[in-house]
């Protein structure tokens, strides 16, 4: 309960902060929110079971295109159109993770994480293949700002809006499950399986459990994108934004919800703010500098994080909060296993 | 660590805050046109200026820039400097979207001129449509663009692949009527497109033999295989550059030389040369069929022109069809600005591109009119003869279904390329 | 009939190259139980040392010598500079530094270089030899090919036959115990990776004169396709990486040329998920006990 009225109130409280952002950093908050959504997914999958999901761009692709099929098929007023949609990105992302995580209860770490690329290598392929639109993909619906609204907010304050609403939806049921019993089950399970296994847990069904729990936020974080950008292509989803995924999960510090927050954030500013920097340089040292130099520092915190600072951002604000007790400063981090 | 939650997502929206700084949200009621002040009017456009399309097509906007330079330099249009604003999209939609949005927020530009890319601009052709911002002159052949019932504020450039797929297939036709065609096709809309000018001309049972390529695939030695095994004499191409290099230079390898028929967006001699190597691309390019609409013969006098504006305000970048494409794209604009009158709305810039007075600098004169944004319906075929890509004299106007012969009527230079005054 | 004979000699060479890349990274798995993830953008760094050379002094064979060196002392560097300070025997940290290491390198060769893509020419002709009407291996194919046996043969012995074979094994596979026998354990396993990441950037030297040309990115699907292979084949082990690495550039040329080059990233996905399902430790598995 307490979980619950503390999402409310960071969602009110989100939903506020956006008159203080004009429509492009509204539309940069919506991006956010959508990675916020996956990378929770994904940072309680790596943190909390030790499984490393390369793949997760795929998932929230999947439910991109859930969101886009069956959100444009319902013809009726523009709520039922939006749950339609959510819940198809659920429901298709749910059961792509439950194909992955079957796989993963058998796999160990590198054979997933090699399995898990090779899907992201082969979604062009399959989008090109399958009835998806190819590389133009699909479009999906737009929603206008309610008649109510229209005088007082723009179309991306309310697709921010919307952002938000859906990736709380997306992130809550991961915090409650991540505190209880399950996230005991996932802990013990990633500390030792034989004994978990003693203790009549299934690690193959707590990996699998983990998995569809990490696929259907990242599915909804896909129909957030998709409502902020009323289209789905597979070009959007390829294996440098799979990367970026992972790259916010570790940053913020792995297994932590609000490092995953921060770390979205991070990824979805940081690039654009470098750039606006790197145009500042000259003409031919700014269009080499655009677009890698963002890569080149993240890859070089990804590095300095895991080898130096594995606690991500989380453990910052921890130690800023000096005041807490010891045993709550150390969640599952890259260290442990 | 639960207790610790609200902080952690506070301070991360505090930093998402603090960088909107003091921006509010609510919908503009500014009645001045976005982009125009007395002296300048701004407009953007998304490129792919890194990533794996940059090496193809990095140069377009450079070369529409230095263009626009040269307009500037000469007093600009109807008082008005030209302002671009080139945004890099990396070629990957998401990207185009944050790029384009940007462009149209933060920097409030008066229109979007020439973006590049099927998947990229297909990614913003909505949120254009909705914000009313007129979409000048896409870079891609793809018939999206064409829909003024649906997209009333987007308008095509490139003769779309369909009208060059047919094109090619024609001119074969008419050359060698009993030639075996085949064709190799890019793995989307474009090599879709081609395949199916192809066909209308031919008809679908009389292809010989069709082989797609994937852009992330860099080997071609299956499918040039496959065709030689099918005994295709004309190999019509809807490739790109680099894979156009790949095709002819495996079936050398193979010691196997067809005829090649390549789209517009894919038959470069100077950026060929670049791949195959000065000293063999003349041989192995020797008669080389393609088509084109803009005036890159390498005598006329658009091509002296853009030359000197290529060395004056480009850095004298290497000059290529990308050269003369860019700023073919940027005398157009500057054309439909100059004839959207003394105060320029969005309205009369596309109302001045919808009345069919435009003629751009092509071949033959545009055919933009109410009711239709494709920009060339007609195209021309070019022959690669020592070395030298030009026009032969052939020109087509593919039509629904159809194709005719017509005569070419290439629009002349005035005015020292600068519209209007 | 002619067309598979073709297909086949085509993905001969392919799967030659595969599967000597696959190779590499099964040896760095053996040796540090690091899958790297940043192999391929090492070996194009090498590659781009190579491609340096090669025009500096017009020899391929200063070219290929340097990039193989290059390879291998990146190797080393990043083992005792990166890999070394990460705690032992936890996955994951090993495959995050990795995967940072691919940013920072192709960005990092991208802002020296620029992205254009730079031809390499490929010291052998690619013209196929005609047999029976029937174009097959050009005399590059079979230097690829001679080039990627020689080495795993060399390896073989290496690694079975040698007493430093031996102790690169011992380092691996029981650490402890060969440290109190006397093995400098950390000297092997920087051994290790130098020797990967120089068979790596030998795959790289051989597929790119095959493309478009030298770019930070073009080696990213030998990497992608040899790290299906070496799962499809058991990453801890050679005979699989070679097996499966013929078999997936057959399968690859075979399904583009008869289907369509759309159809060849599903198809090793397809492979790959039908195999692990199947084995879940690739098809040369070792017996469980061996779990690291």
């Amino acid at each position: 309960m307490k979980t619950l009225l503390r999402a409310l109130l960071i969602t009110l409280l989100a939903i506020g902060g956006t008159f203080a952002l004009d429509p492009f950093r509204n539309y940069q908050l919506a991006l956010a929110a959508a990675c916020f959504a996956a990378v929770a997914g994904l940072t309680v999958l790596v943190g909390l079971t030790g499984q490393l999901s390369l793949g997760h761009a795929v998932l929230m692709a999947a439910g991109g295109y859930g969101f886009a099929f069956a959100a444009s098929a319902v013809d009726g007023p523009w709520p039922l159109a939006l749950l339609a949609g959510l819940a198809a990105a659920a429901v298709v992302s749910g059961l792509l993770g439950l194909l992955l995580g079957a796989a993963a209860a058998r796999l160990r770490g590198p054979y997933l994480a090699g399995l898990t690329l090779a899907l992201v290598i082969a979604l062009p392929a399959a989008a090109n293949t399958l009835p998806l639109g190819g590389d133009q993909g699909a479009p999906a619906p737009f929603f206008p700002v309610p008649e109510a609204l229209a005088a007082l907010i723009a179309v991306e304050q309310w697709h921010a809006w919307l952002a938000i609403v859906v990736a709380a939806i997306a992130v809550t049921p991961l915090v409650v499950l991540r505190s209880g019993s399950a996230g005991l089950r996932m802990r013990a399970v990633l500390d030792d399986e034989t004994a978990s296994r003693l203790s009549a847990v299934d690690p193959g069904a707590v990996k699998t459990g983990a998995f569809v729990a990490s696929a259907v936020p990242a599915g909804l974080g896909g129909a957030v994108l998709a409502i902020a950008t009323q289209q789905v292509t597979p070009g959007g989803y390829g294996l440098a934004f799979s990367l970026l995924l992972v790259v916010a999960a570790v940053i913020g510090g792995l297994g932590s919800i609000g490092g995953a927050a921060i770390g979205s954030v991070l990824v979805t500013v940081l690039p654009w703010l470098i750039d606006e920097l790197a145009a500042l340089a000259p003409d031919d040292l700014g269009r080499r500098l655009d677009g890698n130099l963002a890569l080149l520092l993240f890859g070089a915190g990804l590095i300095a994080l895991t080898t130096a600072w594995p606690g991500g951002a989380a453990r910052l604000l921890d130690r800023l909060r000096a005041a807490r007790p010891l045993r709550f400063a150390t969640p599952s981090t890259t260290t442990e296993r | 660590m639960r207790t610790q939650k609200p902080f952690k997502s506070a301070a991360a929206l505090a930093a998402a805050a603090a960088l909107g700084l003091a921006a509010c949200s609510t919908p503009d009621s500014d009645e001045s046109v976005p982009g125009v002040t007395d002296d300048t009017v701004t407009i953007g456009t998304h490129q792919p200026l890194t990533g794996p399309a940059a090496a193809g097509y990095a140069t377009i906007s450079a070369a529409t820039a230095a263009y626009f330079e040269y307009v500037n330099a000469n007093g600009g249009i109807n008082g008005r400097e030209i302002e671009y604003l080139v945004k890099d999209d990396g070629y990957d939609p998401s990207a185009t979207q944050s790029a384009v949005r940007e462009l149209v927020t933060e920097e409030k530009v008066f229109a979007i001129v020439n973006g590049l890319g099927t998947p990229t601009h297909s990614a913003v052709l909505d949120y254009l449509d909705q914000q009313s911002v007129p979409d000048l002159f896409v870079s891609s052949g793809s018939l999206t663009w064409n829909q003024p019932d649906v997209y009333e504020n987007t308008f095509a450039f490139n003769a779309d692949y369909v009208t060059e797929g047919a094109a090619l297939a024609q001119y074969a036709v008419d050359q060698q009527p009993d030639a075996k065609i085949c064709v190799l096709g890019q793995d989307d809309d474009y090599g879709d497109g081609i395949i199916e000018g192809v066909e209308t001309v031919l008809g679908s049972n009389a292809v010989t033999d069709v082989q797609v390529y994937s852009t992330s695939a860099e080997d071609l030695t299956a499918q040039m295989g496959a065709m030689m095994a099918a005994g295709c004499e004309v190999n019509v191409l809807g490739t790109i550059n680099g894979f156009t290099a790949m095709a002819v230079g495996t079936a050398a390898q193979m010691e196997w030389f067809p005829k090649w028929y390549v789209s517009s967006s894919g038959a470069d001699y100077p950026t060929l040369a670049g791949y195959l190597g000065a000293d063999l691309a003349p041989q192995l390019l020797q008669g080389m069929v393609s088509v084109n609409y803009l005036p890159f013969s390498p005598d006329g006098e658009w091509v002296a022109l853009f030359e000197e504006i290529n060395a004056e305000y480009n850095d004298g970048a290497p000059f290529t069809g990308n050269t003369v494409f860019g700023m073919s794209v940027g005398y157009l604009f500057a054309e439909a600005l100059a004839a959207a009158g003394d105060d320029p709305t969005r309205e009369s810039l596309v109302a001045a591109i919808e009345s069919g007075d435009l003629v751009g600098n092509g071949i033959v004169p545009l055919s933009f009119a109410e009711g239709d944004h494709a920009a060339y319906r007609s195209v021309g075929i070019t022959v690669v003869n020592e070395g030298v890509q030009d026009y032969v004299g052939t020109t087509y106007e593919v039509g629904a279904g159809s194709v005719s012969a017509v005569e070419p009527n290439p629009v002349p230079l005035a005015n020292e390329g600068i519209p209007g005054s | 009939m002619d067309r598979f004979v073709f297909l086949l000699s085509a993905g001969l060479a392919r799967g030659a190259v595969l599967a000597l890349f696959a190779l590499s990274l099964v040896i760095v798995w053996r040796t540090a139980r690091v899958v790297n993830f940043a192999q391929a953008a090492m070996a194009v760094a090498a590659v781009y040392a190579a491609f340096a050379v090669t025009a500096a002094t017009g020899s391929y064979w200063a070219g290929l010598l340097t990039g193989l060196a290059a390879g291998a002392l990146l190797g080393a560097i990043v083992e005792r500079g990166l890999m070394r300070r990460l705690p032992a025997h936890a996955p994951l940290p090993g495959i995050i530094v990795a995967i940072g290491l691919v940013m920072v390198l192709q960005a990092g060769l991208a802002i020296a270089f620029g992205p254009e893509h730079r031809p390499m020419q490929p010291p052998f002709s690619q013209r196929p030899f005609i047999i029976g009407g029937i174009p097959v291996l050009s005399p590059y194919d079979l230097f690829t090919l001679g080039a990627a046996a020689a080495v795993m043969a060399a390896l073989a012995l290496l690694f079975n036959r040698s007493s430093l074979g031996l102790r690169l094994r011992a380092a691996a596979f029981a650490p402890e115990t060969a440290r109190l026998l006397g093995v400098r354990v950390p000297r092997m396993i920087t051994l290790g990776w130098a020797l990967s990441c120089a068979a790596a950037s030998l795959a790289a030297l051989l597929l790119v004169p095959t493309e478009l040309g030298l770019n930070p990115h073009a080696v990213d699907l030998l990497f992608v396709n040899a790290f299906a292979v070496a799962v499809i084949g058991g990453l801890d082990s050679p005979a699989g990486a070679l097996v499966a690495g013929i078999g997936v550039g057959l399968l690859v040329s075979l399904v583009t040329g008869y289907a369509s080059a759309s159809a060849a990233p599903l198809a090793v996905l397809a492979l790959m998920t039908l195999v692990l399902l199947v084995r879940p430790g690739g098809l040369f598995a070792p017996k469980e006990a061996r779990t690291a």
